[in-house]
């Protein structure tokens, strides 16, 4: 089972790399996203798994799982949904500056620091 | 205390001149008097000590890591400095106030000056180098503030940016030759170091040490070859030019060089550095200042050369020479501010500052021009004024030395220097204030009180150090000549004006003269001085910084390609690279824990979400595709929360994933639709490699996390106290809301700002190039005829107020059961943003009127007033109080105030998500208004054919 978890978090991130490293904002945010699935669920599986553990006290519970990643994750989950907004709205506004959604500078402006 | 309040005074007054900058320019003018004035009485209350040899001081531990304290000590030597920069200043503020124009912001001028002053006192009264450094710094930034006053001017910004680069730099060097002296004496106060010095000399870092200071010293003191900067300075105001460029700031180089001279100066290097750089500085300046027309460029010049004077003595490491130095110091502080407050007024009244444009003043300003012969006859150095007695010394001591194995090399080069200065303070007077009126000058009023009293002042000053050489400057340079060696010796002092016809006398006799057959034969030597104009520093200065700046652009284009892809790749080489060496040189093995058994579901579950993974990456170039699929697989991970017992986890994941997916999808209704394939087939091999790669690195990591059994620190004891301390069944909402609220605060804290940057970056897209394209917008995909589908609309509008049940639900059982805040909000939030899409957002918008930023607003306040409540019981910060009610009658009342918090979390979430959907689905209004007139205006066309 253990092996199942950590497979998920390589494929997540090998897609959420790939997507990256493409040259649009589109799929870049995608990238982001996937590797935020990724991550979440790498510091979810720092507690190690337990299943039908949740960690509600119970006066019958047969153990519990480790709450303290579990509270970690989930405000990186919304944090993740904060930063991701962020990230879409610059995309969004830079398109409608630019008139392009390409993620490199020309190669005009490189290097134009101002004066 | 009194100390720290010296230093502090002219900081914490510097708020005053901004603030009172609408009460009127007077009220600045006296808030800023006050703070000066009380920061000099409190200083002269110290006086009677200091003046009997003791030192007052102060101990502060600031960063005692690094050593670094806030260690002060009021010395003679300290009390010199400290007294010339208040009393000065106090004459400054005076004379400003009547100087600028009243349409000038005198309130940041103020400001200016008493930032630089708090700083400058910090160098005259601290005791450890560190904490020096810091002020001193200071004073390089409050000097570039003050040079570029006058910012419309191009020579202010030039003249700003090229002090502090010079001075800057400088202050670099000093930090480093500071340090290593601190690593050589192993200390950082200074009065300790003192008792060091044998220890010092011997070191093998000396001549390094002793240079970077050097280097850190002769650039504020504006010696050569680094003395440029100060005639280009002088675009500052005038007061500022009296009182940072010749009376204090460069004062401070020379000042440092007498602190460190009981450490440093037996030493060779020190007398052949410091007497070589100083007399070549005499001459230079003295020379330079005689072919000026300038006159404050002249009196720049005559700075520098008197600058040079002082360095040079500092650097003949004689008893004598010390004294002659701390003198002189005092002396020129007092004349030469007299002499620029008197350019300031020929300036400021006849509107030229030219010397060749100028004659015969006396007649229109008598008490100017008395001012103006008593602070030039000291700069001269004649009886009876302070310079003389103080030139006197230097001729006398200079007698002495032997420099570079000639005996009285020293003494001819000082006499030259001499000869010079006689010569330039001869032709200000004469050309300024006798002479010819030229055609055209403006006929002068007399100055105002105020611009004259500060400089009869100093003139008198200047008089007064002479005539009453033992009763006025006596005691203070005893005082400061002991507070120089650190210690008192059995040395005395007795300063005389006369004494009587000797060497030096004879030799300032015969500087005189030929000072005087010098400038009757001006006009010649004037054409000679001409042949030298290439000579300028400015020119290989600029050069220099352009030619830095070249460099800088090639390296940081070379860095800093502009590609993104090209960084995220360099930080993933690196970061594998870094992981893949701890991995192999590390003895790692596979931990031993037992696994758990694998079920059908869960193989099911991997195998969509690789082809999902695939999905999504195979189908970029249809963006909505690819879109879709990615949330396919957060909802697997959201059903993996759920078998791995997180029921918080998936129900957070679950509605992020909706709120995601709606946000996504309103910014895809204006980006494009596809993404085209781009890139070589190598890049993207490369790409798929270093994916794999990273993919694999996790793998590996989580693999070798979850193989191994590891100690369970956090959990047993959150899982025990989460009912007795926290009062809740439901651990993860425990932590979050009690055990690990401040956390909890900060995270919605940033989302909250995150919100508010959205908001920011979405209201300027409605202006500008973003709103004209907007306007502009045409359909890019087709439109579905039904806009807001009625069975839709009905069973939305059903839903509406279960869905908010569900999330008030969530919300109060959070704390026992899953649920919470986060969760709450987020359900609510999607019950709203389903109203908004099914029947659009004017329909909603009419309806709920909800102000999403005084949400946010109020549910950070919320929250944040939680955990103030807990201050105000007493209590740490964000304890939750559920166990401290225990009222009468009603018994233990089971109310927690976390739930207040979760509710300030809830209220924070609902306002930034729908802050940000809702300035979205703004900006989609707009462009939907103009796509429909433009669908109008076509369809109409085709009808009218």
């Amino acid at each position: 089972m253990e092996l199942m978890v950590a497979f998920a978090v390589g494929i997540m991130t090998t897609t959420g790399v790939f997507l990256l490293l493409r040259k649009r904002t589109f799929p870049v945010i995608l990238g982001l996203i996937m590797l935020t699935y990724a991550v979440n669920l790498f510091l979810f599986a720092m507690g190690r798994l337990a299943v039908d553990q949740p960690p509600v006290i119970q006066d019958q519970g047969n153990g519990y799982a480790d709450p303290v990643p579990q509270a970690l994750v989930l405000t990186a989950i919304v944090i993740s949904f904060g930063t991701t907004a962020v990230i879409v709205t610059m995309a969004l506004r830079a398109y409608l500056e630019a008139n392009t959604d390409h993620v490199d500078l020309e190669s005009s402006e490189v290097g134009g620091l101002p004066r | 205390m009194r100390l720290v309040l010296i230093v502090m005074l002219p900081f914490l007054g510097a708020h005053l001149p901004m603030l009172l900058a609408r009460a009127g320019r007077r009220a600045c003018a006296i808030a800023t008097g006050l703070t000066t004035l009380t920061a000099f009485v409190l200083l002269l209350t110290h006086g009677p000590l200091v003046l009997a040899g003791e030192a007052v001081s102060y101990y502060q531990s600031w960063i005692p890591q690094l050593g670094m304290d806030l260690a002060l000590r009021l010395d003679g030597l300290g009390f010199l400095m400290a007294g010339l920069i208040l009393g000065i200043g106090l004459l400054i503020i005076i004379y400003a106030y009547f100087y600028l124009g009243s349409d000038e912001p005198i309130g940041v001028f103020f400001t200016y000056l008493l930032l630089f002053q708090g700083a400058m006192v910090g160098i005259a009264l601290c005791d450890n180098i560190l904490a020096l450094l810091v002020f001193w710094e200071g004073t390089s930034l409050a000097s570039f503030l003050l040079i570029g006053f006058w910012r419309h001017l191009p020579e202010a910004r030039q003249g700003a940016r090229m002090a502090l680069v010079v001075t800057g730099g400088g202050g670099l060097a000093l930090i480093a030759g500071m340090l290593l002296l601190g690593e050589i004496a192993g200390t950082y106060t200074i009065s300790e170091m003192v008792g060091l010095s044998g220890l010092v000399q011997t070191s093998e870092l000396l001549p390094l040490a002793l240079l970077l200071v050097a280097v850190g010293c002769l650039t504020k003191s504006a010696q050569f070859p680094f003395h440029f900067w100060l005639p280009h300075a002088m675009a500052a105001p005038t007061p500022v030019s009296a009182y940072l460029h010749s009376a204090t700031m460069v004062k401070a180089g020379v000042f440092l060089l007498a602190r460190m001279w009981p450490i440093l100066s037996d030493n060779p290097w020190w007398f052949y550095l410091l007497t070589t750089t100083g007399v070549v500085t005499f001459i230079l300046g003295a020379v330079v200042a005689l072919f000026k027309d300038d006159l404050k460029a002249m009196l720049a010049y005559s700075t520098i050369s008197h600058l040079g004077l002082i360095t040079m003595l500092l650097g003949l490491g004689t008893v004598a020479g010390l004294v002659a130095a701390l003198l002189h110091l005092m002396n020129h502080a007092v004349f030469k501010g007299a002499l620029f407050l008197t350019v300031g007024i020929i300036d400021h009244e006849t509107g030229t500052r030219d010397i060749k444009r100028l004659g015969g003043l006396w007649w229109w300003l008598p008490v100017t021009g008395t001012v103006a012969l008593m602070a030039v006859a000291a700069n001269a150095g004649l009886p009876p004024f302070g310079g003389f007695i103080s030139k006197e010394m230097m001729l006398e001591e200079v007698g002495h030395i032997t420099w570079f194995g000639y005996p009285r090399l020293l003494a001819g080069l000082a006499t030259l220097a001499g000869l010079f200065s006689f010569a330039y303070s001869l032709r200000f007077f004469i050309k300024v204030f006798l002479g010819r009126t030229p055609e055209g000058m403006v006929r002068p009023h007399g100055p105002s009180w105020g611009l004259a009293i500060p400089g009869l002042f100093l003139a008198m000053m200047a008089l007064g150090f002479g005539l009453y050489v033992e009763q006025l400057a006596s005691p203070i340079i005893r005082a400061a000549f002991w507070g120089a060696l650190g210690r008192e010796t059995a040395v005395d002092i007795h300063l005389k004006l006369w004494h009587g016809v000797n060497t030096p006398l004879l030799l300032s006799g015969f500087a005189f003269l030929a000072g005087g057959g010098l400038l009757i034969t001006h006009r010649g030597w004037e054409r000679l001085f001409a042949l030298f104009s290439w000579l300028d520093f400015k020119a290989a200065f600029d050069w220099s910084v352009s030619w830095t700046e070249e460099l800088c652009k090639r390296v940081v284009s070379l860095v800093q390609s502009g590609s993104l892809s090209r960084y995220l790749v360099w930080m993933l080489v690196a970061t594998l690279l870094l992981g893949g060496n701890a991995f192999f040189t590390s003895e790692f093995q596979w931990g031993t824990r037992e696994p758990l058994p694998i079920n059908g579901m869960v193989i099911v579950l991997s195998v969509l979400m690789l082809f999902t993974c695939w999905f999504t990456i195979a189908n970029c170039g249809n963006r909505l595709l690819s879109l879709i699929a990615a949330n396919v697989v957060g909802l697997i991970a959201a059903i993996g929360f759920i078998y791995f017992s997180a029921p918080d986890l998936a129900l957070t994941q679950i509605s992020v994933e909706v709120v995601t997916l709606i946000l996504v999808l309103l910014a895809l209704y204006f980006l494009p639709k596809e993404t085209v394939v781009e890139g070589t087939t190598l890049k993207r091999g490369r790409d798929i490699v270093l994916a794999v790669l990273a993919g694999l690195a996790m793998f590996g990591l989580t693999w070798a996390v979850l193989s191994s059994d590891g100690p369970k620190l956090l959990a047993d004891y959150f899982i025990e106290q989460s009912k007795p301390a926290g009062g809740g069944s439901n651990v993860v909402n425990v932590i979050l809301v009690d055990f690990r609220g401040f956390d909890t605060f900060n995270e919605i804290v940033v989302l909250a700002i995150s919100a508010l940057i959205i908001y920011a970056l979405l209201d300027g897209a409605m202006h500008g190039p973003a709103a004209a394209k907007l306007d502009g917008w045409e359909h890019d995909m087709p439109r579905s005829p039904e806009k807001h589908p009625t069975m839709l609309i009905s069973f939305t509008r059903v839903l509406l107020p279960l869905a908010l049940m569900v999330g008030i639900y969530m919300f109060l059982r959070g704390h026992d059961r899953p649920g919470g805040g986060f969760i709450a909000g987020l359900v609510v939030t999607i019950a709203i943003i389903t109203q908004y899409m099914v029947s659009g957002f004017q329909w909603a918008a009419d309806r709920i009127s909800i102000d999403y930023h005084a949400w946010l607003g109020w549910g950070l306040l919320l929250a944040a007033g939680t955990g103030a409540a807990a201050i105000v019981l007493d209590y740490p910060f964000l304890t939750n109080a559920h166990k401290h009610f225990d009222l009468p009658y009603f018994g233990e009342l089971d109310l927690s105030s976390a739930l207040v918090f979760d509710l300030g979390v809830l209220m924070t979430v609902v306002g930034a998500v729908m802050l940000a959907l809702a300035n979205l689905s703004r900006l989609g209004r707009r462009a939907e208004r103009a796509a429909a007139k433009a669908v109008e205006a076509t369809t109409s066309e085709q009808h009218g054919d």
